[in-house]
């Protein structure tokens, strides 16, 4: 029967062909807009670390209590998005957290073995070795340093595969030192391509960006006084000259993730947190009462509010536009089909049901948002090309048209025209035989 | 006017009309909106930064190999820039306008205050700074040459010996008064900083619509820092028509004093200005492609509906005609039943449009619509259905009246 109906629909659709191509085209069109919008929404929206994204957590403590912030830097309930070194080296000594890490951004020039090659600039990020564990960070050669390398401030380093190809022609590397900044480091470990979008573990600077080229021990960008690349807030705190000053003071510029398994950990980690915050207050440092939070990354995902603005702005304004369109469709629909009411008359007259004339309208909707939706794909890629033109190359990186997406697209392409369908439809199975007979 | 016939046909097809209106209302609502969005990114984009941009690039110069005597080096490397041929003036900074990335700092008018009077943006320059950056110097004097003194990186804590602020900031801090040589403070710091300087207008280096910087664009304070780092910018300032080619000459001059560097990147302002306002040129022009498609939809979508119409109508339109109605009063019975029904679709278009405004001013901070966009709006509606309905309008008055006597 479906096939029949499917010949139909074709026939019928063929019969009038302005209006049927009208159609496709408005649904086409309207299809193209959402989804090259939806593309971008979708790729913003994305969890990063499915298989780990409920179990890793941003720390946040108030170390600067409720009178002093920054109007625009801090949220609603007066937090900071990052931690002071005081407040880091205390949560890494505790070991609360199954896994834990601090971490920060750098850089420096890395000055190639060979004299011929002119120095370059790598961007950096310190961090402790369970920075790799947490994250699911891949290896091709090697692996991460150990926790003797954390405590011993040792000149080693993790390397981004891209790194690794330009400088050893994507050999194993490990065991070959590289010099940055005058200092040689030994290759511990290289990576397989890792590109987690967004970036989760650093919202403050390129949110889409590529992670760093290299990894080095925390204790040890410390020790040679690597100052951060990403974001420092003082809020006009005291704090002495020089690196030490620096600190010593309640600057927040550091990122700290805990890794906690289950619910009862992340219970056990906030009451940790309030208990350090309380101990600080009784030392004098805080004269506030506790106030810290932790959040899983899909909470942080949402509070550094990755989904920037404008993409929510036209994901808005193009469903408001599919809206339209199928509007458009539905009106051309209705005229199609009252058009053919003779036709209905005569298939009714002749034995037909309401619910066979039903059915065999409802599939030449679903025929016509079929095409709407190749259509659609089809002005999908040459939105997403216009978009990579046009955007930043930080943006231009969210335009990867996924199976997904093409998927997405004529399901909603099918089912909203389907749906735009109904009434047309509903008015087709209530022609009168009688009437129509008659008329002609 | 045949406002009866209009109505009662009209109420023999109210989905067909309802349709329509309602396409029209929600055209009218992004329409308005989309055009406000479209003028304010623009607008943005053009804010000039006070800079003389078009002679100006900006060379990011990291030090290889952690050199030693970083401050001789770059004093170096500066009295060469300023030796080129063609350069009017150089500098180094830690910042630059329109780079995304810079320094803040809470400002107050006395030592003791909790909280600021307010925020500036901060470039640490040296007596060339004025100059490299060929901003207006309208009251007091540029930094004395010994007022400017080494700061060697973030961590290192000098109080400025002056401040040459912008015209917004002092307006900000002393509103209608003098700011000329008043003390103001750097949040938590005692020592009094005086303004020895104001100058027109000088850009915060963040320019997004939201976000950090938004809310004080043009409260920058210049500050008497040669800034000492292992990475920095060095602003250049040419003479008319020749910064392509000191681009290129400048860099080449760097390596030759001394190879041990990377510019990591070389950029006129211009090309920084186009950089820092990518995305919001690239929301306004989809923003425009896709309300030209909307319209377009909209237009093809009252032909499709009006010609079916006009054919369902040919045998009536027939006896018209052969009861003595002119091609005319044909068209305009088209032209007046359109009007009526994008008139309904206008007045709830411009509904919907300011409630579609008024959840984006609570959703993403954004600003009022102007009511003459909905104006605008409602007339751009009301004259695409004029234009769209007349070619099936004309297609009707075509209709022979012998039609009536026909038997069909």
């Amino acid at each position: 029967m479906f096939s029949y109906y499917l010949a139909l629909a074709l026939r019928s659709l063929k019969r009038n062909l302005v209006l049927t191509v009208l159609m496709i085209a408005a649904i086409g069109v309207g299809i193209g807009a959402l989804m090259t919008t939806l593309t971008l929404f979708r790729a913003m929206d994305a969890d990063p670390i499915p298989q780990k994204s409920r179990q890793l957590y941003a720390v946040q403590i108030d170390n600067w209590g409720p009178s002093k912030s920054l109007p625009g830097l801090g949220d609603s309930e007066n937090l900071q998005p990052q931690i002071s070194y005081t407040d880091a080296m205390a949560l890494m000594h505790a070991h609360a957290a199954a896994r834990q890490t601090v971490a920060y951004v750098t850089g420096a020039a890395l000055t190639p073995a060979n004299p011929d090659l002119r120095p370059f600039q790598v961007v950096m990020r310190a961090a402790y070795t369970d920075f790799f564990a947490m994250f699911a960070v891949p290896f091709q050669f090697g692996g991460p340093w150990s926790a003797a390398d954390d405590e011993g401030r040792a000149d080693v380093v993790v390397l981004s595969k891209d790194l690794n190809d330009k400088l050893f022609s994507g050999a194993n590397s490990v065991g070959k030192s590289i010099n940055i900044d005058g200092r040689d480091y030994r290759v511990l470990g290289v990576l397989s391509r890792w590109q987690p979008m967004p970036k989760f573990y650093d919202l403050n600077n390129n949110q889409f960006g590529t992670p760093e080229e290299v990894f080095l021990p925390f204790t040890r960008a410390i020790e040679s006084q690597m100052s951060t690349w990403g974001n420092s807030n003082c809020s006009g705190s005291e704090r002495d000259a020089g690196w030490e000053g620096t600190l010593r003071s309640e600057c927040v510029w550091l990122q700290f993730w805990a890794e906690l398994p289950t619910a009862a950990d992340a219970a056990h980690y906030r009451e940790f947190l309030n208990n350090y915050a309380a101990e600080q207050r009784r030392a004098g440092r805080f004269t506030w009462p506790p106030h810290t939070r932790i959040r899983d990354v899909r909470e942080w995902l949402t509070y550094q509010h990755v989904v920037s603005q404008e993409v929510r702005i036209l994901v808005l304004v193009s469903f408001s536009f599919l809206l339209v369109c199928l509007l458009n469709a539905m009106g051309l629909m209705l005229a199609k089909i009252m058009g053919r009411a003779p036709d209905i008359g005569v298939r009714r007259a002749l034995g037909a049901n309401r619910r066979a004339i039903f059915a065999q309208c409802l599939i030449e909707a679903g025929v016509v948002g079929f095409a709407g939706g190749l259509l659609g794909l089809a002005l999908t890629g040459l939105g997403l090309f216009g978009l990579r033109a046009l955007l930043s190359e930080e943006a231009a990186r969210l335009t990867d048209f996924g199976f997904v997406n093409v998927a997405i697209a004529i399901v909603i392409s099918i089912l909203s025209t389907m749906l735009a369908g109904l009434y047309p439809t509903w008015r087709a199975a209530h022609v009168q035989p009688a009437w129509q007979l008659k008329a002609q | 006017m045949e406002l009866g016939p209009i109505l009662s046909a009209m109420r023999r097809n109210k989905v067909g009309a309802v349709l329509i209106a309602v396409q029209m209302a929600i055209t009218l609502a992004i329409l308005c909106n989309g055009l406000f969005i479209i003028e304010q990114r623009i607008t943005l984009s053009q804010r000039p930064t006070g800079t003389d941009e078009a002679n100006v690039f900006v060379i990011t110069n990291q030090w290889a190999g952690n050199p030693p005597d970083l401050a001789a080096l770059q004093q170096t490397d500066l009295a060469a820039l300023r030796a080129l041929p063609g350069v009017v003036d150089a500098t180094v900074s830690q910042s630059f306008p329109l780079s995304g990335g810079g320094s803040t700092d809470g400002i107050g008018l006395n030592p003791d205050q909790k909280s600021e009077t307010a925020l500036s943006a901060v470039y640490l320059v040296d007596e060339h700074g004025i100059d490299a950056l060929g901003v207006k110097l309208i009251a007091g004097r540029n930094f004395n040459t010994d007022e400017v003194v080494e700061l060697h990186g973030f961590t290192d804590r000098k109080q400025a010996a002056a401040a040459i602020i912008t015209r917004a900031l002092a307006e900000k801090l002393f509103p209608g008064q003098n700011a000329l040589g008043r003390p103001i403070y750097s949040l938590g710091e005692k020592k009094v900083i005086p303004i020895v300087g104001i100058v027109d207008q000088l850009q915060v280096p963040w320019v997004g619509a939201s976000g950090w910087g938004s809310k004080f664009s043009e409260q920058s304070m210049l500050v008497p820092f040669r800034f000492v780092s292992t990475s920095y910018h060095y602003i250049v300032r040419t003479k008319p028509g020749q910064l392509i080619g000191l681009m290129q000459a400048a860099q080449k001059k760097l390596f030759e004093v001394n190879r041990g560097r990377v510019l990591q990147k070389t950029r006129s302002l211009t090309e920084a200005r186009q950089k820092a306002y990518q995305d919001d040129i690239g929301l306004a022009i989809i923003l425009g492609v896709v309300c030209a498609a909307l319209v377009a939809v909209t237009a093809f979508g009252i032909v499709g509906l009006t010609s079916y119409w006009v054919a369902q109508r040919r045998r009536q339109i027939g006896i018209r005609r052969a009861l003595g109605a002119t091609k005319n009063a044909i068209v305009r019975y088209f032209q007046t039943e359109n009007f009526l029904i994008a008139a309904a679709g206008a007045a709830v278009g411009i509904a919907l449009a300011v409630s579609l405004n008024l959840w984006m001013v609570n959703a993403f901070e954004m600003q009022r619509l102007h009511v003459g966009y909905a104006v605008v709006g409602a007339i751009v509606v009301l004259l695409l259905g004029q234009v769209a309905v007349l070619w099936p309008a004309m297609k009707a008055a075509s209709i022979p009246p012998a039609l009536a006597t026909r038997a069909v």
